[in-house]
């Protein structure tokens, strides 16, 4: 009984949030790893890229809600997410015709492409700021919790309970959904086919008759599903702010990385670890020591392998690591 | 010489600004800026030697912007007598123990071959060592941190003169450049932006979360300075006649003497604080002028040539026998360590140090705009950056008010746009500073003074 009350305590602490965490970030790094594999630079926009999304759902759903239409048990921000995937994809085709594409056709260096997404954050930042101001906004409703911790403890007579949030549920389904429409859609429709010649060898692809525009266009479009998708469950499950989606950016990149940067798996993948590098090395094991071992030898420090507060440093401690030991990430990377 | 005329013309009209500053809202704001505008200019001639001498691309700007600040602390600060005897022991254990890790791990690496059991033990070593060190050092932590938790609660600095300080910022600042550069040097150049930001993360959560160390997130105030105090500047005499002699015609209009006195106390008060601003902007322009010296000495030398050949064909200067690696690594190194010494003096020029205030977008990201915007490549033109754009940076705010309310004004005061655009009006700034290089990178990819080459 007292070993499952302790893998009960770990899944609801650790597991369940890595998985709900690891898909928000899974999304982010798929849609760097993919605008690096096309487009070819290291986009820091990324970050607010995402909060321009969300934004539009936030605003969306507040709209929603004043007329009334709502989706009963489910976030009413599930419904706003096309239309804000919309004007995300909007905005980055105007930005890719402004910006991006005059470095493309010049065939800049990738540090100028960063460069210059650097210049395309700062704009974006501003938009967001103008437009919602940069408080922290919370725009879930709805159901709140699947189980509760005190249902699952009457149900199973155990100590521990399982809690489960409607948004961990609907992140991790929605991430699914998605990313597994994604790798079919690149791995068995002929667009996606030519999108990864474009990345394997753009002179060849051009040479088959692959019309890079419209790779492009494809890429920015796939780009504003993920980006606005991912943004927005990351807002239902904590909240939204700006300046912390500025922040995400960063375990975002260590993820791409992680997993090898240009290849979606590995980001998807990457994702994941870092979420459950950051969760498990930061959990407090005294609880889940104190069930498995006798009374006597319960421990008395928190049993914490580093503080909650390093909970960044952890993520990019394991990306200097793959850094140093494998830079191509844990699947090869730079081909999609 | 007309190339030198465009430099000086740009200068002036710099100049022309911050006096405009002075005349339109006051003097004290105009050489607030104007010491900022300095303290930019050490960090852009850092991050020019490493973008622009050897195109090496450091987004880690935040993170030795901060060990600098830390270094004022250490080195200012009066020792805490107090924490030391309580927890001084246990923290200098911990110390020992961090590099037994790092110097086992070095023999490791160098004594056995690549192995799957290599890895795994270093990996072990590793987390054994956190382990440790959370074990030694947690109860000198927490008796560190309950020594008077309100004002310090913290180890304390050495108690030297603060300009020192400046000094060991550098040097601290290099040291940590000498590890991120054996790290990271070898990398890309965008995954060397994305490492170089993630570690720079590192660095400022340390500071931010190790209380022991400089009080992380409670700040640390009242550093010493090398000016004198305002408040004791009021009660010198020489001062007090010096202000008296200046201001004599308009005193003399004044009739009464109890009048006199409170006019003559407030312009004091006003010039003290102007005075005091003074000492620091001629203690950083001091700093700016040598660093300006030395840095265009070194880039008309045989070393900047080098330098130039390396950023411009890594592979013929390697054949030629440069040794790449090793001019890079130096290269990170001493730029780093200049922006370490901007960090310092910082801190110093704010008399307190906030880790909570380092954050990418105003540390490192605002840095680089200054060195796109200036002038890759050459010194002059990433000073003029970092004046310009921590000008535009600044002033943006009331000039985009001052736009809005020109726009708005046929609008009642209530309108709700009116309203929302006022209160957005500081974030004006990014957009002004994100189309700003956005055009530069378009249509003036070297910058307002670009790089030239002088053929000798």
């Amino acid at each position: 009984m007292d070993f499952l009350n302790a893998i009960i305590l770990l899944f609801n602490f650790t597991v369940i949030p890595a998985l709900a965490y690891g898909s928000q970030l899974a999304l982010g790094a798929i849609f760097v790893t993919l605008i690096y594999a096309v487009l070819r630079f290291a986009n820091f926009a990324t970050g607010d890229m995402m909060s321009f999304g969300t934004m539009f759902a936030v605003i969306l759903t507040y709209y929603f809600q004043s007329l009334g239409i709502g989706l009963g048990v489910l976030p009413t921000a599930l419904l706003t997410i096309p239309f804000a995937i919309l004007m995300m994809i909007l905005y980055m085709l105007i930005i890719d015709k402004f910006v991006f594409s005059y470095y493309r056709v010049k065939k800049s260096p990738p540090v100028q492409f960063a460069m210059v997404s650097v210049g395309v954050m700062f704009v974006t930042q501003a938009i967001i700021r103008i437009i919602i101001g940069p408080s922290d906004r919370r725009f879930l409703d709805g159901e709140k919790f699947i189980i509760k911790a005190t249902e699952f403890k009457e149900m199973t007579g155990l100590a521990e309970g399982i809690t489960l949030k409607s948004t961990q549920a609907i992140t991790i389904t929605v991430t699914l959904i998605v990313v597994s429409i994604m790798f079919w859609f690149l791995n068995r429709t002929k667009t996606g086919t030519s999108m990864r010649a474009y990345s394997d060898n753009e002179d060849l692809a051009l040479l088959s008759g692959i019309d890079p525009k419209r790779v492009v266009l494809i890429t920015w479009v796939i780009a504003g599903i993920l980006a606005t998708i991912g943004g927005v469950l990351y807002g239902l499950d904590k909240s939204y702010r700006p300046f912390v989606y500025f922040n995400n950016m960063l375990p975002i990149f260590a993820a791409a990385i992680v997993g090898g940067i240009g290849n979606p798996y590995g980001a998807f993948f990457g994702g994941y670890v870092i979420a459950f590098a950051e969760i498990l090395l930061t959990y407090s094991y005294k609880k889940f020591v104190a069930y498995l071992l006798p009374s006597s030898l319960e421990p008395n420090s928190l049993m914490q392998l580093l503080s909650t507060d390093y909970k960044f440093v952890v993520s990019f401690s394991i990306l200097v690591i793959v850094l140093l030991i494998r830079p191509s990430g844990i699947f090869k990377g730079k081909t999609i | 010489m007309r190339n030198y005329e465009n430099v000086i013309y740009a200068y002036i009209i710099m100049l022309l600004l911050i006096i405009c500053v002075g005349l339109f809202q006051s003097w004290s704001i105009a050489l607030t800026i104007l010491n900022y505008c300095l303290i930019s200019a050490v960090m852009t001639i850092g991050a020019n030697i490493q973008w622009g001498y050897a195109g090496l691309i450091n987004f880690g700007i935040m993170g030795y912007t901060a060990l600098g600040g830390l270094a004022v602390v250490l080195v200012s600060v009066d020792p805490v007598k107090k924490a030391w005897q309580v927890g001084g022991l246990n923290i200098l254990g911990s110390i020992w123990i961090i590099v037994a890790i790092v110097f086992i791990t070095r023999f490791i690496l160098k004594r056995f071959e690549k192995s799957l059991i290599r890895n795994y033990s270093i990996a072990f070593l590793i987390i054994a060592g956190v382990i440790l060190i959370r074990v030694t050092a947690t109860p000198g932590i927490e008796a560190i941190e309950s020594v008077d938790p309100a004002v310090s609660g913290f180890l304390g600095g050495m108690g030297l003169p603060v300009l020192m300080s400046w000094i060991i910022g550098a040097l601290l600042a290099g040291a940590l450049a000498f590890i991120v550069g054996k790290i990271a040097l070898g990398l890309r150049a965008d995954y060397l932006a994305i490492a170089t930001l993630l570690i720079a993360e590192i660095i400022v959560s340390i500071i931010k979360h190790e209380e022991w160390l400089a009080r992380g997130v409670k700040n640390v105030i009242g550093l010493k300075r090398p000016a004198p105090y305002e408040v004791e500047l009021q009660k010198t005499q020489w001062f007090r006649d010096f202000i008296e002699k200046i201001y004599s015609n308009k005193l003399e209009l004044i009739n009464t003497i109890a009048q006199k006195k409170i006019v003559l106390n407030q312009l004091i008060i006003d010039a003290s604080s102007i005075f005091v601003k003074l000492c620091f902007t001629s203690l950083f322009l001091s700093v700016v002028i040598i660093l300006l010296i030395v840095t265009q000495k070194a880039l008309y030398s045989p070393w900047g040539r080098k330098m130039r050949a390396i950023r411009d064909n890594e592979e013929a200067a390697s054949a030629m026998g440069k040794n790449i690696v090793k001019e890079h690594l130096f290269i990170f190194i001493l730029g780093s360590a200049i922006v370490g010494l901007a960090g310092a003096m910082m801190v110093t020029n704010d008399g307190l140090f906030t880790p909570g205030s380092y954050r990418p977008m105003r540390y490192t990201f605002v840095i680089w705009v200054m060195v796109i915007v200036g002038g890759t490549g050459n010194n002059f033109g990433a000073i003029l950056g970092g004046f310009v754009v921590w000008f535009l940076w600044v002033e943006a705010a009331p000039i985009s008010l001052f736009l809005i309310d020109l726009f708005t004004a046929h609008l009642p005061e209530t309108n709700m746009i009116r309203s929302h655009l006022v209160e957005s009006a500081p974030y004006f700034r990014f957009l002004l500073i994100g189309i700003g290089l956005l055009l530069i990178m378009r249509y003036r990819p070297q910058g307002i003074i670009p790089e030239k080459i002088i053929k000798q």
